[in-house]
């Protein structure tokens, strides 16, 4: 656990932040939370939209099995409390994105109950700085639909392709008190569900976004006024509404003034945030239980197949990486960051330990360096992601098996790597047809060596004269001489022996 | 608890529904008296009672994730009081 | 032959069927019937053509030797709260002027696919909120009947389905749908002279209903005897998966089971329900009935149920609560009307649409669940109300441990005129005090007629049976018809 020294310095001394985030995650399914229609992004306005989702008279909700099961399996993952009797309760207010003129949602009896995220502030070393941020609660409601104001002069347009789709929404506790312990939290919050499968994480597109809630207060003291800034919708610009929203209260209140307990807006382009008056009018939300819907009871079956099907998380796997697998602690934790990442390095591992015929622990150094060296390397280069790596798993284990066992050496392995980049060959048939194989034949090497040292005879005085730094130099030009096919490991001793 | 004007307009302003002062005035005395007597349920002695949650016990059945409607866009839209380009109108709203 | 706008829909299935008649010569005597009674503001929209089209569908069906349906050759008359596919459905208000659904409710459509052909829409009280039919934007319904000695005053054929009580005793359909969220099936066939029944909260599905209060709404049939009422109520029940509140359980045969013996019965008497100054020729009306029953082989025992008092305000919390979340929906984008005054904004646009949109009961009624859900209320009004709701549920379940069924009246009076009671809201609402009880806890209950006060008005008493038994409820209710003998009907005036 660590103490965050994060202060903002104002004029009349140290300022400490409070932060607490609101989360709106988009629950991956393919139907809605309570009708059939499609929930998939970017479909023609309104084409996505049943009877029930445009609130036509009569229409009733009916629940997605699904959308329950993610938030429940979400819950799990955070290690909170399932409440196995829960209700869904109308949220009341007047809005064109709002066609019921509700929001179904969960206000007095929550799906999920309190639970806990371990977030890590060094990346270097994830586990020695590590915070615990408490979850207060996650709960299953509707989206709304969308507004357009910029296709007519004087009307806006609404599409209720969004309208309906289910969205978990995960509070935290107030318990963050820094920009970076915000930013790790959401990312953290994000590689979980992600590997839960209960949210794609694409923040781009919506499918999570985050009210902050910003308060600033003297080390000490109680909380101070909040303000919530709506729909941020990533980590960095999370970050930025902390650090901004932070500063303004701070000159708010040391210029005399009160902080007003309001609803903000981010604008990215200006970095700033600006009160959101138009929705100031005070709220009186009326909620009251959904008098269409029963209480929602789960039993045991289904709970226990919720926790059947998590995966292994990323604490657990990144742990795991380092004690059983030997990886450095950095690497373990780059690795399992993602769990479309640890599923190739996964798929990786596994490949090179069945051709290798070794274990897992064997291979993993080996496959966790290329894969974040080589593979990335060439990645960023290429402008890809791992989704579409033209070299699979199953491509990247024979290259690697290939350097294992001597076939090729990890000079030749980057050529060969490259080839298979561009023509999307496989690594055994390029060394192949290419005769890349390296020799162990002593004789074609001696015979290198022998030339390499007659032709450098100034060089091979200087070394026995004491410069041991030229033996490099030898096994570089012997390696060059045998156009990179030589084993190292034979040149080496071969030299060795030479120099005697 | 009696409302007052102030009271029956603020109701108004959040049912959406727009009132002049005399159909608020008229109000006052007509949701007081209704107001008044829903209010012997004060009365009742509900120590250790729970809401009502189902009227006739049963179960939220929970239905399988499969896509089974939309793409009935001439539906949603054939009674809209205005939709241009397979979208609902209304005035313009300045958030 | 006798007039086949007086037959019953068990007379008409039947009599078409060993083609005593043709259905259409029966649908046609109906649209004739109904063309000539507009005196009475009964419908809101005529569809003549499509009970000739299910007339002779089922004529070619016959004479083509097919199987034919339970309802093949019966017209009914289906409330305007039911949403009919390419046919306005207004729930008799100014709001859905005009709204004409992509899409036909559950109830609807099981009485379609059953043979049975539709009428047209019948007139009710807007968003089936009243007690005499009187808010309907589309105007009163008035009621076939009259007082007697030449009192010509119009009088109220009850509410909600005032439209669908005035049209079966007038013999403008043998058959209606009604929806009852506090009695608006019972108090309605009550105040005409004919049977209903509200059954199980969940029987029916709500799907496709426009909604009044959520946790109440249940719709049944209404007709002029407990038989048909049976043979409807088995078409319109069963498990809707669009409704999550449906009951998923086999429907019943009613009909096939219906029987007046009462042996071994109980029949509870609620002394609650005969509170000083009940009217005395209903407080005799009710005795009659408990003598008929007594008749029928059931023993009578007197039974409490002590929140009876507070089951009226209870109900006009939880309602309008519902309600007021329910008609937000009604905004002016999707549907229904819409008023956008020069340069209103969004919000100025709901709200002069929803003021020009709703009647004045409408409004009342959405103001009160405003405002019994709001900040600081929530719990004082809403939260109470809902426990009172369960003692009054538990009153009902510890009486049904010393009785099978509850006889009661329907009403606290007779039909009353139209316009006596409009002034005052409250006295409208105390006329469902004997209705609203089993409504709150969900139990099917059914209105049957008794007889005729000194006026000559009808009277009706009310069954109450426990959840999920329509078929003691039925028998109760047939046992009655059999010894009240009621066949009066009104003179024809319009």
């Amino acid at each position: 656990m660590t103490e965050s020294t994060y202060r903002i310095q104002g004029a009349t001394g140290e300022w400490e932040v409070v932060i607490g985030l609101e989360v709106h995650a988009q629950v991956t399914s393919q139907a809605k939370l309570f009708s059939g229609a499609a929930t998939a992004f970017g479909a023609e306005p309104n084409t996505q939209v049943s009877l029930v989702d445009a609130a036509m008279p009569g229409m009733l909700p009916v629940p997605n099995r699904e959308c329950i099961r993610q938030a429940v399996r979400t819950g799990m993952a955070i290690e909170a409390q399932i409440n196995k009797w829960s209700r869904f309760d109308r949220k009341n207010y007047f809005y064109a994105d709002l066609p019921q003129g509700y929001q179904i949602s969960q206000l007095y009896h929550p799906l999920v109950g309190e639970g806990a995220i371990e977030i890590s502030l060094d990346d270097k070393n994830p586990d020695a700085a590590t915070k615990v941020i408490g979850i207060e609660r996650i709960h299953v409601e509707q989206d709304a639909g969308k507004l357009m104001h910029d296709q007519h002069p004087t009307r806006s347009y609404v599409d209720l392709n969004r309208s309906g789709v289910a969205l978990m929404e995960i509070v935290s506790k107030p318990d963050m008190r820094s920009p970076a312990e915000a930013g790790a939290y959401l990312s953290k919050l994000r590689t979980i569900l992600r590997y839960v499968g209960s949210c794609d994480g694409n923040m781009d597109q919506g499918s999570m976004r985050a009210d902050v809630n910003v308060s600033v207060r003297k080390p000490g003291d109680p909380f101070g006024t909040r303000t919530e800034t709506k729909n941020v919708n990533s980590v960095r610009f999370v970050m930025a509404v902390v650090e901004h929203e932070a500063s303004r209260q701070v000159d708010v209140l040391e210029a005399g003034g009160k902080v007003v307990q309001e609803t903000r807006l981010y604008d990215p382009d200006r970095n700033e945030t600006r009160s959101m008056r138009s929705k100031e009018d005070a709220h009186d939300y009326r909620y009251f239980p959904d008098p269409d819907l029963l209480p929602l009871e789960l039993d045991d079956a289904f709970l226990e197949e919720c926790r059947q099907s998590l995966p292994e998380l990323p604490d657990a796997k990144r742990q795991r990486y380092e004690q059983a697998l030997g990886l450095s602690a950095y690497n373990a934790a780059t690795l399992t960051a993602d769990a479309d990442t640890a599923r190739w390095f996964e798929a990786l591992l596994a490949e090179g330990a069945r051709i290798q015929k070794k274990s897992e622990g064997e291979v993993a150094k080996a496959s966790a360096n290329w894969l974040l060296s080589e593979l990335y390397g060439a990645l960023n280069r290429l402008g890809k992601s791992l989704d579409d790596s033209p070299v699979g798993p199953e491509e990247g284990a024979e290259l690697l098996a290939l350097v294992a066992d001597g076939t090729i050496s990890g000079t030749i392995a980057k050529q060969v790597f490259e080839i298979m980049l561009e023509t999307g060959e496989r690594a055994p048939k390029i060394v192949e047809e290419k005769g890349l194989k390296q020799t162990s034949d002593t004789g074609a090497i001696e015979a290198a060596v022998a030339k390499v040292l007659a032709d450098n005879g100034d060089k091979v005085e200087q070394y026995k004269a004491g410069k041991e730094a030229l033996f490099g130099f030898f096994v570089g030009q012997t390696m060059k001489a045998m156009q990179g096919k030589a084993n190292p490991q034979v040149v080496n001793e071969l030299i060795k022996k030479a120099l005697g | 608890m009696s409302i007052d004007l102030q009271t029956v307009k603020k109701i108004a302003s959040l049912s959406r529904i727009s009132v002049t002062d005399a159909e608020a005035e008229a109000m006052v005395p007509e949701l007081n008296n209704i107001l008044g007597w829903v209010e012997q349920l004060g009365e009742v002695d509900v120590t250790g009672v729970e809401p009502m949650t189902a009227v006739i016990p049963n179960h939220l059945r929970l239905r399988e994730d499969a896509v089974t409607d939309g793409n009935v866009r001439d539906k949603v839209l054939a009674n809209a009081p205005q939709a241009e380009h397979g979208f609902f109108a209304v005035p313009k709203v300045i958030e | 032959m006798t007039e086949l706008t007086n037959l019953t829909v068990a007379e008409i299935r039947d009599g078409f069927r060993v083609g005593d008649f043709s259905a259409r010569e029966v649908a046609q005597a109906f649209n004739a019937n109904v063309a000539a009674a507009r005196a009475l503001n009964a419908f809101i929209v005529e569809t003549p053509e499509k009970a000739l089209e299910a007339a002779d569908a089922a004529d070619r069906a016959k004479a083509a030797g097919e199987a034919l349906k339970p309802l093949s050759g019966v017209p009914i008359g289906m409330k305007d709260l039911f949403c009919t596919e390419g046919v306005q459905t207004t729930a008799a208000s100014h709001m859905l002027e005009g709204f004409t659904p992509t899409y036909e409710s559950t109830v609807s459509k099981k009485l379609w696919d059953a043979g049975a052909g539709m009428l047209g829409k019948l007139n009710l009280d807007q968003f089936a909120m009243g007690s005499s039919n009187e808010t309907s934007y589309f105007g009163n319904v008035i009621s076939p009947w009259r007082r007697g000695g030449g009192d010509n005053a119009a009088l109220a054929p009850g509410g909600s389905s005032g439209g669908s009580s005035a049209a079966i005793s007038a013999r403008l359909c043998p058959a209606a749908t009604g929806t009852d969220t506090g009695g608006s099936i019972r108090q309605p066939a009550a105040f005409t002279g004919i049977s209903g029944i509200k059954p199980t909260y969940g029987r029916c599905s709500r799907w496709g209903i426009v909604a009044f209060a959520s946790s109440l709404d249940q719709a049944g049939p209404m007709a002029r005897t407990v038989r048909d009422n049976a043979i409807l109520l088995e078409t319109m029940a069963g498990f809707d998966p669009k409704d999550s509140t449906s009951l998923d359980l086999a429907v019943p045969q009613w009909e096939a089971n219906l029987s007046s013996d009462l042996k071994g019965k109980k029949v509870g008497i609620p002394k609650e329900y005969r509170p000083d100054g009940l009217n005395a020729e209903i407080s005799a009306m009710w005795d009659r009935g408990i003598e008929w029953l007594k008749d029928a082989g059931a023993e009578v025992v007197e039974v409490s149920l002590p929140h009876t008092k507070y089951a009226l305000p209870t109900y006009y919390i939880i309602a309008p609560a519902e309600a007021s979340s329910n008609l937000a929906r009604y905004d002016g984008v999707r549907y229904g009307q819409r008023d956008l005054p020069d340069g209103a904004g969004l919000q100025d646009m709901y709200a002069a649409t929803r003021a020009l949109g709703f009647g004045p009961e409408v409004k009342r009624r959405i103001m009160i669940g405003t405002y019994v859900l709001s900040a600081g209320f929530y719990d004082a009004y809403y939260t109470q109300a809902q426990k009172v709701r369960a003692l009054i549920a538990r009153d009902f379940e510890l009486a049904f441990e010393k009785c099978d069924l509850l006889l009661t009246p329907t009403a606290p009076s007779a039909s009353f005129a139209l316009g006596e009671k409009q002034a005052d809201p409250l006295a409208m609402y105390l006329n469902d005090v004997f209705t609203v009880p089993a409504s709150l806890a969900g139990l099917p209950a059914m209105a049957v007629p008794g007889g005729l006060d000194a006026q000559g008005l009808p009277l009706g008493l009310q069954i109450i049976g426990r959840a999920l038994d329509e078929q003691t409820v039925l028998n109760a209710g047939l046992a009655i018809e059999e010894r009240a003998g009621f066949t009066a009907r009104p003179d024809k005036w319009w």
